[in-house]
């Protein structure tokens, strides 16, 4: 084994307590500081790592706050069942809005093309849940390992009355305390999974043996080839007349819309692969740009490791 | 598996860059993909190795357009241990920034170029690590590579940094010195080839074998309550449990506990995590408490050990502190005073002194205190805090001031 790929094996399964530790503090002091925060749910699992942390948070009582969903009308439906088993699971109250309202109401515009998708307009719809609720806090699943200015995000990150992020006032913050005052018309996103790296979240699924979307691993499905990726084939697809799905075997190593997710190829079965998968893809690439000559490589890490 | 938080600041021409970038390619924490990245992007400026400094590019870039010089994370992990680093990009006078970036990092790395030696802001770093009490301060002596690896150039500058770390330094602070090239590679995670005349660590080696969390989990038992829990469901019908986050020391269950600021004493029946029952708990962990008998408790509250004779309640009282607003801090002006969670108004009532932190100086008579200063002031609060001394119990001795009209986090304070 070369030290590169020992280097993995050891990284398999260490998840450090001390960040379940802080990411409760953070819940607590939402519902300590705000009078009606929300968590927002999008069925992925950084937000389903969320409720589990919630719910840890506040045992033996109930998650003090709702799980709310923007539902865009293009989840998979495996998500929406999951969303719906997980509230029922935790007695979480659940409030789902849609983005066909917003679109109904005139107030968000449906995109054309063949990468028309919904993400960007789940915002208007979002917004309005806000304003509807008169929520102060919202709960989400970002880590600032994603990308560069997510480096920089707050814990408590303050956001105007259009939901918008100024990056030149953010807030110093220091030790572990928390300043969630603001002004009328302000309110707050709370990231409370911010020192999580993506390893972080799957060592944890594992070690908290949680419950996730079947569609993470391995099944067969009718896909189509598209700018190197698999993209899931749906009645929401734009397909072009070349763009013939065919089936195989696939897992979504992220889940959002069926739109905008591409799945990978993989026989990933149960969690300790996705993690060695997610190991190895680490080593090679990172993120969704998958050319042939890199999944090839990521492919025989995979090999060296030993599964199929 | 523990965390390790370490804090750098410093000027990019000291290689800290290069430096991050170094440990995180050597610990195998960049992807194939950033790294052919990097290759090209090295070979189009005409270098012959690695840039690793274009790793943090992006946040160059970022300054360049002008927007707030921040504090940025990284992340990397070994089989030891997780560690953030907290970047601190920044010009000689973002010691917001720096303050910010330090205030939970249990390591201080400076680095200083080997050519030019000890700089202002190698004093500067140095005293705002003394000031936050940082246990471990790693001086990286950076750039070997152009004074030819010379034993004698970094022993020069070593003596010259012993006698100004004499001046900074406290009891239970480590400080070390570090022969390096991030350039190259020398004592980053590998030992230096150029330098065998150094027998000391590497820097990761540095970073692996520190110890810090035995000290505060033998600290003074504190124990600020966050939350109160009551189910009220049949099951849990009288259950009230408080939970929170444990700042210092270690409870036990039926240890005699006493709430502060109202004093009433009680036993601690259990401490829970979720579905778990522990028979004890330390620093850091957040847990639910429940006691023998009902007494009246909320958020705010702080729970110490009943044995403690000398339980810390301030109502007057002087603090270091560091200003973050534009706007100057006045005496006479009323803030927020956040201590942990508790939250209780507060009058400045004297500036009392300006601290000077490359000279290790300073001045009394101080009509305010602007935006990156130090100083010392004397407050009065409208409650109680439960507050020590910041160098005695760091995790319980400090406190942020926020302005009540614009609802900013202002300063930062650390009770003397």
């Amino acid at each position: 084994m070369s030290t590169k790929m020992s280097a993995i094996h050891n990284k398999i399964g260490h998840f450090p307590r001390e960040l379940e530790d802080e990411s409760i503090y953070i819940m607590r002091e939402v519902a300590a500081q705000f009078d009606r925060p929300a968590l927002l749910f999008s069925g992925g699992k950084d937000s389903i790592t969320l409720v589990r942390l919630a719910q840890k948070a506040f045992f033996p009582g109930k998650i003090p706050f709702p799980l709310v969903h923007i539902d865009t009308g293009h989840n998979f439906p495996e998500t929406i069942e999951f969303r719906d088993w997980l509230a029922k699971e935790t007695g979480a109250e659940l409030i789902v809005r849609y983005v066909q309202d917003s679109i109904d109401q005139g107030k968000a515009t449906e995109e054309r093309g063949k990468y028309a998708s919904r993400n960007v307009l789940q915002t208007v719809t979002l917004l309005d849940t806000i304003e509807e609720f008169k929520f102060d806090a919202c709960i989400g699943g970002a880590r600032r390992d994603e990308e560069k200015a997510r480096a920089k995000e707050r814990i408590f990150s303050v956001r105007d009355d259009f939901g918008q992020w100024d990056a030149k006032r953010q807030r110093p913050e220091l030790f572990d305390m928390l300043n969630g005052r603001i002004s009328v018309g302000e309110n707050v996103r709370v990231f409370p999974i911010s020192n999580w790296t993506e390893l972080d979240v799957w060592n944890y699924i594992k070690e908290e043996k949680m419950e996730i979307p079947s569609i993470y691993f391995a099944h067969q499905r009718q896909v189509i080839q598209r700018d190197g990726m698999l993209w899931a084939d749906s009645e929401y697809l734009n397909k072009e007349a070349d763009e013939i799905p065919f089936e195989t075997t696939v897992r979504f190593r992220t889940v959002g819309d069926m739109t905008c997710t591409a799945a990978v190829s993989s026989h990933a079965v149960d969690i300790d692969v996705i993690i060695e998968e997610i190991l190895s893809a680490e080593i090679s690439e990172r993120g969704a740009r998958i050319d042939d000559k890199r999944s090839e490589a990521a492919m025989e890490k995979r090999k060296q490791q030993g599964y199929f | 598996m523990d965390i390790l938080r370490i804090a750098t600041a410093g000027s990019v021409d000291d290689g800290k860059s290069t430096l991050i970038g170094r440990l995180l390619y050597e610990t195998n924490s960049i992807t194939k993909d950033k790294i052919e990245a990097l290759e090209s992007a090295s070979k189009r400026k005409g270098l012959n190795f690695l840039d690793l400094s274009l790793l943090t590019d992006g946040l160059i870039a970022e300054r360049e357009q002008g927007i707030t010089i921040d504090v940025a994370h990284i992340y990397f992990s070994t089989p030891t241990r997780k560690y953030i680093i907290a970047d601190t990009p920044g010009h000689i006078e973002y010691t917001r920034n720096m303050v910010t970036g330090a205030s939970n990092a249990k390591v201080s790395l400076i680095l200083v170029d080997a050519r030019q030696g000890i700089v202002e802001q190698t004093a500067r770093h140095l005293s705002i690590a003394s000031l936050l009490r940082i246990p471990k301060v790693i001086i990286c002596v950076n750039k070997m590579d152009l004074v030819q690896y010379q034993e004698s150039k970094f022993n020069e500058i070593r003596d010259k940094l012993s006698e100004l770390v004499r001046k900074t330094t406290f009891q239970g602070q480590t400080v070390s010195y570090l022969p390096i090239s991030s350039l190259f590679g020398q004592n980053i995670t590998k030992k230096a080839v150029e330098m065998p005349w150094f027998n000391g660590n590497t820097l990761l080696e540095e970073l692996e074998t520190f110890e810090f969390a035995e000290t505060l989990a033998q600290a003074p038992a504190r124990f600020p309550v966050q939350f109160v829990v009551r189910p009220m469901t049949e099951a849990y019908h009288d259950y009230r449990g408080y939970a929170g986050k444990i700042s210092s020391g270690t409870f036990k269950v039926g240890d005699e506990i006493r709430v502060l600021p109202t004093g009433q004493t009680s036993t601690i029946a259990t401490i829970e995590k979720f579905e778990k029952s522990l028979d004890q708990a330390i620093a850091g962990e957040s847990i639910v408490m429940t006691l023998t008998n009902d007494i009246d408790i909320s958020r705010g509250n702080s729970i110490v050990l009943a044995s403690e004779t000398n339980v810390p309640s301030l109502k007057d009282f002087s603090a270091h502190v560091c200003w973050l607003d534009h706007q100057a801090l006045s005496p006479g002006k009323t803030y927020l005073l956040q201590h942990g969670i508790h939250v209780t108004k507060a009058k400045i009532t004297q500036i009392t002194e300006r601290l000077d932190v490359t000279q290790q100086t300073s001045t009394t008579e101080v009509g305010q205190l602007n935006l990156n200063e130090i100083g010392k002031i004397s407050l009065r609060t409208a409650q109680a805090i439960s507050a020590d001394v910041y160098a005695e119990n760091p995790s319980n001795g400090s406190f942020i001031l926020i302005d009540e009209f614009s609802n900013s986090t202002v300063g930062v304070g650390f009770v003397v």
